[in-house]
């Protein structure tokens, strides 16, 4: 079963992945040229583009656990999740500088530096733009697959960054980000209980 | 013959029998019971924001924590008959209708600026009376130090009350000298109009010079006390939300830098503009705060 659904996945050019990624974004361009985002149009940009930087930050690391448990491989795919979710949240900043903040350096200094849960953001942020420089197959050459590997373990502590970021940014314990922060921990277990994929497993999928 | 809350047709129930009005009828379906209020010199002269903008980004927790939610939900909301229970260190306690708080003659229209602790900010104009004139008609006794307010509780008709996101009722409160401000008033209408549910109907608090969760919605009680009364958002979080909440652009929310804010309906790259001082009413207000400490009685 597993290797009938690896071969449809095979057949799907990774740059379909970006087609499908640009969908969310499609529509939030839709919605804020027909005034579908209500009377505050910026708060809804900003924050649908974050969410969806974390949902694709998800998936990513959603692709390990389940090739371990289903031997369903999407690690094909995986550099794209990463840099599509990258992109997202490059977009999420850039909302923020431009519409929220109005380009006044000065104050976004200040509450990067004295707000923890902007400070917990733009953590989550930087590391993320570590990931996305080096996720090119010259920068796994040139740190070394090991260097590369220990690098790129920086996107646990940035998905749950950016999580409590979320979360922190509300005046209230709210469900949905509970959910996604809950959703988290549960893939980051799944890692360490489930260290050797079940049975059996080509070799080679270990590349990358 | 004197028109009662009572006869005030449902917004909803008039925009849609105008919809199946033809354009020369139209004419007559112009509100049963339009409010209005005499022009204050205390109203702001910067633009209000549109009744669109007004009725459709708010906090009513009660309605839901999204700014939508309260336009979405509050429709169900019965604000007829209601009744404010005013009792405490007065004269005159008792149960006390819309009418009675807010005759039609007394009303003022007040455009005052609205600033949110979220740090945004509207232009709003309300119409009510002045909460002095309200108080002096029950009577304050001179024990009295300070005003509290309550939000109605209906989990029926208010959804987000089924769920223990707030201690419920909604508290708030003022110290007397701040009640019986002439800027403070007892809002029951909006542009000309009813207040709309989500906007707190039928009688609000408004406090122009303190962020907006001060101003208290669907208020159905009122007590004058001795002693500094419970607030929501302080009992939940007393490092973020203290029982003054003055506008303070120096005193920063820990989360929120209230040095500047955003104007709702501003469009999407207009930027921020800076806070003043007590939203802008320090020339009215800053006197009642001599010699306190802002940065501790935030």
């Amino acid at each position: 079963m597993a290797q009938v659904i690896n071969g449809y996945l095979r057949r799907i050019p990774v740059w379909a992945v970006w087609l499908g990624a640009a969908i969310p974004l499609a529509l939030l361009v839709w919605d804020t040229l027909t005034g579908g985002l209500g009377v505050e149009p910026v708060r809804d940009i900003e924050h649908r583009l974050g969410r969806t930087a974390l949902y694709f930050l998800i998936a990513t690391l959603a692709v390990t656990p389940l090739m371990r448990i289903t031997r369903i491989s999407l690690l094909r795919f995986r550099r794209a999740l990463g840099l599509i979710s990258f992109t997202y949240a490059a977009l999420h900043v850039a909302s923020w500088i431009s519409m929220e903040m109005g380009f006044l350096w000065g104050q976004m200094l200040t509450d990067v530096i004295k707000r923890p849960y902007l400070i917990f953001g733009m953590s989550a942020f930087v590391m993320l733009f570590a990931l996305a420089v080096t996720s090119n197959d010259s920068s796994i050459r040139r740190l070394g697959a090991a260097g590369w590997r220990r690098l790129h373990r920086l996107v646990y502590p940035a998905v749950l960054l950016a999580s409590i970021h979320w979360i922190w940014a509300l005046k209230l314990w709210e469900t949905k980000p509970l959910l996604v922060l809950g959703m988290i921990l549960v893939l980051l277990a799944l890692r360490v209980l489930i260290r050797r994929p079940l049975g059996r497993r080509p070799a080679k999928v270990q590349t990358n | 013959m004197k028109l009662k809350w009572s006869d005030v047709t449902p917004k909803a129930d008039y925009l849609n029998r105008r919809s199946f009005m033809t354009a020369a009828a139209a004419l007559v379906a112009s509100p049963a019971l339009a409010l209005t209020g005499k022009p204050s010199g205390l109203s702001t002269d910067e633009a209000p924001n549109t009744l669109e903008e007004i009725t459709n980004y708010n906090n009513f927790y009660e309605f839901g924590t999204g700014k939508e939610d309260p336009a979405r939900h509050a429709g169900n909301l019965t604000t007829d008959p209601w009744s404010v229970e005013i009792g405490g260190l007065v004269d005159r306690p008792g149960s006390y209708s819309v009418d009675d708080l807010a005759p039609a003659n007394a009303l003022e229209e007040r455009i005052y600026r609205l600033r949110c602790v979220e740090a945004w900010s509207m232009v709003i104009p309300w119409i009510g009376v002045p909460l002095a004139g309200v108080l002096d008609k029950a009577g304050v006794q001179p024990g009295a130090k300070f005003v509290a307010f309550e939000t109605l509780v209906r989990p029926e008709e208010m959804p987000g009350q089924s769920r223990p996101i707030l201690d419920w009722p909604y508290r708030e409160g003022l110290r007397i000298d701040e009640a019986m401000h002439p800027l403070a008033i007892l809002a029951t209408g909006l542009y000309d109009d009813a207040l709309p549910n989500q906007n707190g109907a039928p009688i609000r608090l408004v406090v122009p010079w303190k962020y907006g969760f001060k101003s208290i919605k669907s208020i159905v009680k009122i007590t004058l006390t001795d002693s500094q009364p419970r607030c929501t958002w302080q009992d939940l979080q007393p490092s973020e939300y203290g029982f003054y909440a003055n506008v303070n652009p120096e005193v920063n929310h820990p989360r929120w830098s209230q040095a500047t804010e955003r104007r709702i309906g501003s469009g999407l790259f207009a930027g921020r503009q800076d806070t003043p001082m007590f939203n802008g009413y320090a020339d009215q207000v800053a006197g009642l705060y001599q010699g306190m400490d802002l940065t501790k009685n935030y």
